[in-house]
């Protein structure tokens, strides 16, 4: 079977002090071997995959990802979440419940997997430039129209003059076409972290853009 | 303005937020603690202004602890 096959990282040096008797039960079993140790994967291996396949029926339709593909998904999720966790088992520092880092991997895992599995759709536009959603992006009723035009045009000129080419690239990608930001990363060859950085400053730069015209006291401390 | 205060919220910035790299590094902590019901936001206040604003690590922290949850029974 898959978890047999798997070879567990055996430094486990020291099991930290402080871990609940469930977390260090976990860690002695995984990190010694026989019978004990396959038995403790496979236990592993079929939460992993129950997590996994309850994240991938959750998240698939919106992404109109479904049926064998879907539960290929979760396969692949969970067995490389195993293979993620015991190779780094002597990383597990005891901060939290095992199971709890451990399922941490699986769920990163069905996360990237879809972000990829997004560009298997043939309809995706990524460099489209379509301003006319920007305002049912946010709810913006068309017949108050008058009272949100002057507003989405002043934000359409600060993302003009005020972004970087990147940073503007990103913002028509998520914000315009609608496109997942672990889906972007991996179309940029980037990760999660770099995109919602280069959103992050973008975000702050046209709120300061569209206070500069009065549109808001640009008060960005203390939001909560 | 009917739009106005979902496109206000968009463009508002915490200067606690933390990014993704460190909230994913921690995630299993602050998880672990709201499952116990602990303080978690005021434990870890970027974090929880991060959660708030970014919906993939928003969605993966929904994601953890429905499973620590479902586990726990």
């Amino acid at each position: 079977m898959l978890y047999i096959m798997i070879p567990v990282n055996s430094v486990v040096n020291e099991i930290p002090a402080r871990l609940d008797p469930e977390s260090a039960e976990w860690l002695r079993v995984l990190g010694g071997a026989g019978p004990q140790q396959e038995a403790a994967l496979a236990r592993l291996h079929e939460m992993l995959l129950r997590i996994a396949q309850r994240e991938a029926r959750r998240r698939g339709p919106r992404l109109l990802i479904a049926g064998p593909e879907l539960e290929d998904l979760a396969y692949q999720a969970a067995a490389d979440a195993l293979m993620a966790i015991t190779g780094k088992l002597g990383q597990f520092r005891g901060e939290s419940r095992f199971t709890t880092w451990a399922y941490r991997f699986v769920i990163f895992e069905v996360s990237a997997k879809i972000g990829r599995h997004f560009w298997r759709r043939p309809d995706v536009p990524l460099e489209a430039e379509d301003w006319d959603r920007l305002p049912d992006r946010f709810g913006f009723e068309p017949a108050q129209e008058s009272e949100w035009r002057d507003l989405l045009a002043a934000l359409r000129r600060a993302v003009d003059t005020e972004l970087t080419p990147r940073q503007r690239e990103v913002f028509v990608a998520l914000v315009l076409n609608g496109i997942p930001l672990d889906a972007l990363a991996v179309r940029l060859g980037s990760n999660r972290n770099a995109i919602y950085k280069m959103m992050f400053d973008a975000r702050r730069k046209l709120r300061a853009a569209l206070a500069a015209n009065g549109y808001t006291d640009d008060d960005d401390s203390g939001h909560s | 303005m009917n739009g106005w205060p979902a496109l206000d919220r968009f463009l508002q910035t915490d200067p606690r937020d933390v990014g993704c790299g460190e909230a994913m590094e921690m995630l299993h902590v602050y998880v672990d603690l709201v499952a116990a019901g602990s303080p978690a936001e005021q434990r870890y206040p970027g974090l929880a202004a991060h959660l708030r604003a970014c919906g993939p690590c928003g969605e993966d922290f929904e994601a953890l602890l429905a499973a620590v949850r479902d586990a726990a029974g």
